[in-house]
């Protein structure tokens, strides 16, 4: 069974080369095409820009290279996960990525688990309260969640519970200057983590929420759940061993598919809430005209989400015995 | 002790508002004994699906038995409390529903699915419960229960799966099963296996069987009683013999006399017509488990080394069971799917060389007639233009292809303002003759009918068959005839072609074919019509 | 149609979002009438508090916000429908190909729908404006490039089980043509489905045009919701009206396209909603 489950992941992880070299030329293309190129970037920080110096630094960045030469080099730097040179921080764009990367994962952890969690549960409670004010009211919840854009939501609560309240922190990840250590950091992060997390979780959680809902109906309706009638099952034990798990399935296809989502998302909330993740620094990279970074951010959340969508297949294939690893 | 298990009185079912009826059941009466099997039999919409789940209080939200006891150990089921309703239920009257596949929870292995049962209405153990259900298993003949208790229902074949349901029916040897179409999903030869072991069981434990069917060849084999519903009303009840052989309403008498004897029809010899269409050695292979990379593709020789005459004026029968490939080859023959390999003649031409184009313009020589009448029309048009449709893309004038299709409408049975009507507003055996109508419109030389009457009623079925052999007598055309029913195909066919696992076993013609089979398969295919020694009523004319 | 119509307004919440998405449209007409003046202009002190001389009251530089939300309202609207139109003929035709013709034609496209739908669509969407260089134009490009490998996937869905329905079959034998099966006979049959799935396109589109706006991604000569959030963001603590009125148009509007997409397939599917 192991064996079939390493083979199933080879295999998944070839597959993904094809894409993953896609993305590459996708970003070589889009690099090409945007407006100056590193060496102008260059000479416009440097202040000094003579014909002679810019070739110079063409000839160095190897840009008077024909395309295909250029494309082949980048390519052949992805592989060995050289990201390039981010010229505004001086530092290599992957070691930039990589400092930024645990934020950004707690981020996106906490709200994955916050919204399928909630979600999952809402759902499970509306469809089982079929058409009371217990469904009305989730179902209207979901239905306005769904339709709140991520950044207002975002000012929203800071002005209610930063600015009015006073109970959490706008921005950061942690207490500028408290230097905590242990448990007090750990609560600490927690405190910063709250608005972001429920910034970010509320779309989603609306998306699972409906979706369970209206899985949870549909598979109501099933032959198989007339069978368990039939044998006198009581609807609970009906409810929770015979529909919930196959109405489980469409989520976690769906979660796998919002991954992507959550890491558009994420660069909106940690720019606002100054969250110190891939998001923000994509935001500021953006700005500062830094397209090196920026698309070096860009790659890896897209390998992120081949990444993640194996570790869903994996998931499906545990929880649906008719999926065939093999 | 009366032998009476079951006693329904007055038994009304309401249905929702906006239904095209008030009541699915009204005032029906019967009894079950004990080791006795009634077959309630009807044609869809006879409410005898209805009346089934009523017994087990299964009725679908807002469909309410409103008149009428159903008594059952001196308890009115109509009346008890759920809780009543649930212990009796998989323990005193259980059910086998139509299709396995969908009535099983695919997420379930088989093994707990069973034991479910045991661990809602007894104290049995675990290890007690186990070697109960193993020994279901085997009660019901399946192979290896030791590995199939841990088995997900899509690792069974479809006969596996409904042994699996009727254990699961019968572990705590209820009084009553209620065995709602259990065969109807399944191939003739397997239906045989599974009317047989229902047979075995229900003898061996004195169960009483209800049993929904809307085959007069299964109620011949295995019915004590039956009881024949029309539009929610039971019009006649007796013992098997009686209402098989003297049937006494006429409801009943044209249902019967609907059913196809499996007696062929004398027919004329075929041999010194002209052969019109030929294939041969046609090869189809499919691939499943698609995709870049996929190493566990798996092929499957739907058709092999297929070889066919048809001759004009004659009726070319292609009988088998699913998955046996004859439906795969018809549309091989005509090129909806493109063969790997294989000669297919076309009177002087070479159909599998013809390019797009000239294909195209071939199409209108054969023409097909599907299973499925509600699938066949596009919903969206209306009947006149879709039977003008394939004249005018042929070329023929709008004007005259239009009268031309008023004319067709007479020509199959149906009025004239059908043409301004849409698809939905017809029965299923009204859109087949419009889907007959429609394929007639280009004068094909050749008609290929894919199970065509197998939607459709018994007694529905018998007019459109009826169509279909005034039609080719009128218009001299031949036809290449699918089916699964030997029945059918007894009364339509010339000649016939059985496949299997997509090859051809036994051609040859109908009245020979039937008289001395020769391949064992064909043989087995013969020994499991259901009701095969049943004759239909004296000719009591 | 009489039973279509009657299924929708049956269903209260379709009304109300149509209500709402109707006021959207009007106040989008009519907004150079109600405000002639462009939306950028000074039109009064910095700040003003929202129901006194403004309605909703004025931003940093004194531009008064409910012009803002009305002009705003053309930029949404509009973005969200032309991206969604684009998106839809693409995402059809390439979906409609792929399921038609099956095969490595389905392999070949369906793989690079996968790969389009592995990139994340919003940080896909920021660096193509990024790199076009921020403009209504770049915004509907980059919104339609992120959305359809949606609408591709359903229309192959659709397509490949309309292929093997018998009506298409029967097509097939009389002779029919590939373009006219799928133009005339497949494509009115899957119409309901992507009609809905286009709904809820639009709106999110304007989700993600506000967001790309938000991040100063707007064409900036353009009012826009997502704009104006964006600059109300620097003085949350002292002018909590100019993040807070645009956003809810926003809401008012996603919230309303939503209802009338609900609305909508349930009314064209009725089968789905009668359990």
């Amino acid at each position: 069974m192991s064996v079939k489950r390493l083979r199933f992941i080879v295999r998944r992880l070839l597959q993904a080369v094809p894409t993953v070299l896609t993305i590459v030329v996708i970003n070589f293309f889009l690099l090409h095409l945007a407006p100056g190129d590193a060496a102008l970037v260059l000479a416009g920080e440097a202040g000094s820009a003579t014909p002679e110096y810019m070739a110079d630094l063409r000839a160095r960045f190897g840009l008077d290279q024909p395309l295909y030469v250029q494309l082949f080099a980048y390519i052949k730097n992805i592989l060995v996960l050289d990201l390039g040179y981010s010229f505004r921080h001086n530092q290599p764009v992957l070691d930039l990525i990589l400092a930024r990367l645990g934020p950004t994962l707690l981020l996106m952890g906490t709200t994955l688990v916050l919204s399928v969690g909630v979600g999952v549960l809402l759902g499970l409670l509306a469809a089982i309260g079929l058409r009371t004010w217990r469904d009305n009211l989730i179902s209207v919840l979901a239905l306005v969640s769904y339709a709140t854009p991520l950044f207002w939501l975002g000012l929203m609560l800071i002005i209610v519970f930063s600015i009015q309240l006073d109970w959490l922190p706008t921005s950061g990840m942690e207490t500028i200057g408290a230097f905590y250590e242990g448990w007090p950091r750990v609560i600490d992060i927690a405190r910063h983590l709250v608005l972001p997390a429920v910034t970010l979780s509320l779309f989603y959680l609306a998306v699972y929420t409906r979706l369970m809902r209206a899985s949870m109906l549909e598979q109501a309706g099933m032959d198989y759940v007339t069978t368990a009638r039939a044998k006198g099952l009581t609807e609970r034990r009906i409810t929770f061993v015979h529909v919930l798990r196959n109405a489980l399935l469409p989520v976690v296809t769906v979660a796998g598919i919002q991954v992507g989502g959550l890491i558009g998302g994420s660069v909106v909330v940690e720019t606002i809430f100054g969250w110190p993740g891939l998001g923000l620094l994509a935001f500021q990279s953006l700005f500062a005209r830094d397209l090196n970074l920026l698309f070096g951010i860009f790659f890896l959340s897209a390998c992120l989400v081949v990444l993640v969508n194996l570790i869903v297949d994996l998931v499906y294939a545990l929880l649906d015995p008719r999926i065939e690893l093999a | 002790m009366s032998d009476i298990v079951l006693n329904v009185e007055g038994l009304h079912v309401r249905l929702p508002e906006g239904a095209d009826r008030s009541h699915a059941v009204e005032d029906v009466s019967f009894t079950l004994n004990r080791r006795e099997i009634v077959c309630l039999v009807g044609e869809s919409g006879s409410g005898k699906s209805v009346t089934a789940r009523a017994i087990l209080g299964l009725l679908a939200p807002r469909v309410v038995a409103d008149a009428g006891r159903i008594v059952f150990g001196g308890e009115d089921l109509l009346q008890v409390t759920p809780e009543r309703m649930r212990a009796i239920r998989g323990r005193d009257i259980s059910m086998v529903f139509q299709e396995p596949m969908t009535a099983l929870n695919p997420l379930m292995t088989v093994g707990a699915q069973i034991d479910e049962v045991l661990r809602t209405h007894t104290d049995l153990g675990r290890a007690g419960r186990r070697a109960r259900v193993l020994e279901l298993l085997r009660d019901v003949h399946l192979p290896d229960p030791e590995r199939l208790i841990e088995a997900y229902p899509h690792q069974l074949s479809g006969g596996q799966r409904q042994r699996a349901m009727i254990a699961m029916a019968l572990i705590l040897e209820p009084r009553i099963v209620v065995a709602d179409e259990p065969t109807t999903a399944l191939d003739v030869t397997t239906q045989a296996q599974i009317l047989r072991l229902l047979r075995e069981l229900q003898a061996a434990h004195d169960t009483g069987v209800l049993f929904i069917t809307h085959d007069f060849g299964v109620v011949a084999e295995i019915a004590d009683r039956v009881a024949v519903m029309q539009h929610g009303r039971l019009v006649e009840m007796d013992r098997a013999e009686r209402v098989l052989n003297d049937p006494q309403h006429p409801y009943t008498r044209r249902l019967i006399a609907a059913v196809p004897s499996l007696q062929p029809k004398a027919r004329s010899p075929i041999e010194d017509r002209p052969v019109i269409l030929s294939a041969a050695n046609v090869n189809k292979t499919f691939r499943t488990g698609g995709g870049f990379f996929a190493r566990n593709r798996r092929v499957v020789d739907a058709v092999k080394q297929a070889m066919i005459e048809l001759r004009r004026g004659d009726t070319l029968g292609l009988v088998g069971e699913s998955g046996s490939g004859k439906s795969t080859l018809a549309r091989c023959i005509v090129r909806l799917i493109e063969p790997e390999a294989g000669e297919i003649r076309l009177g002087d031409i070479d159909f599998m060389k013809l390019p797009r184009r000239a294909l195209r313009r071939q199409r209108r020589r054969i023409q097909m007639v599907f299973q499925d009448p509600f699938a066949s029309l596009n919903p969206r048009y209306k009947v006149g233009r879709l039977i003008a449709e394939g004249p005018i893309i042929n070329g023929v004038d709008r004007a005259k292809a239009e009268a031309r299709a008023l004319e067709l409408l007479g020509l199959v049975g149906l009025d004239a303002r059908a043409a301004d009507r849409f698809p939905h507003e017809f029965s299923g055996g009204q859109r087949q003759r419009i889907a007959i109508a429609r394929a007639l419109a280009l004068d094909p030389e050749i008609l290929i009918a894919d199970e065509p009457v197998s939607a459709l009623d018994v007694s529905v079925q018998a007019q459109v068959l009826d169509l279909l052999a005034d039609i080719r007598e009128r218009l001299h055309l031949s036809m290449l005839f699918i089916t699964h029913d030997l029945r059918v195909a007894a009364q339509v066919c010339d000649t016939i072609a059985v496949m299997r696992y997509g090859e051809l076993v036994e051609y040859g013609p109908t009245a020979q074919v039937f008289a001395d089979p020769r391949h064992p398969y064909t043989r087995e295919l013969f020994a499991s019509v259901p009701g095969r020694s049943w004759t239909g009523p004296v000719a009591a004319a | 149609m009489g039973g279509f119509f009657h299924r929708f307004v049956r269903n209260r919440s379709a009304v109300l979002g149509s209500a709402i998405l109707f006021g959207v449209l009007a106040l989008a007409a009519l907004a150079p009438l109600i405000f002639p003046d462009t939306p950028f202009a000074l039109a009064g002190k910095p700040l003003s508090e929202p129901f006194g001389d403004f309605l909703f009251g004025t931003d940093t530089l004194g531009r008064d916000v409910a012009s803002g939300i009305a002009h705003g309202a053309r930029t949404s609207l509009m973005i969200g429908a032309v991206s969604t139109l684009a998106a839809v003929l693409l995402g059809t035709l390439i979906g409609g190909v792929a399921g038609y013709y099956g095969g490595r034609i389905d392999d070949v496209l369906m793989r690079i729908t996968e790969i389009f739908q592995t990139i994340p669509s919003f940080v896909f969407a920021i660096v193509l404006v990024a790199v076009m260089s921020p403009s209504v134009k770049s915004t509907v490009i980059a919104i339609a490039v992120v959305s359809w490998p949606g609408v591709a996937r359903l229309a192959r869905g659709e397509f490949l089980s309309m292929r093997r329905r018998e009506f298409v079959q029967s097509c097939v034998s009389l002779g029919m043509g590939d373009l006219r099966i799928m133009f005339q006979q497949i494509l009115p049959n899957c119409l309901s489905p992507i009609i809905v799935t286009a709904s809820l396109l639009v709106a999110t589109a304007i989700l993600i045009e506000s967001g790309l706006a938000f991040l100063g991604l707007g064409d900036p000569n353009v009012m826009s919701w997502g704009f104006q959030v964006g600059a109300g963001r620097t003085v949350l603590r002292s002018a909590w009206w100019i993040c807070t009125f645009p956003g809810i148009a926003i809401l008012l509007t996603v919230l309303a396209i939503n209802l009338v997409g609900e609305g909508l397939n349930d009314a064209l599917n009725p089968r789905l909603r009668s359990a």
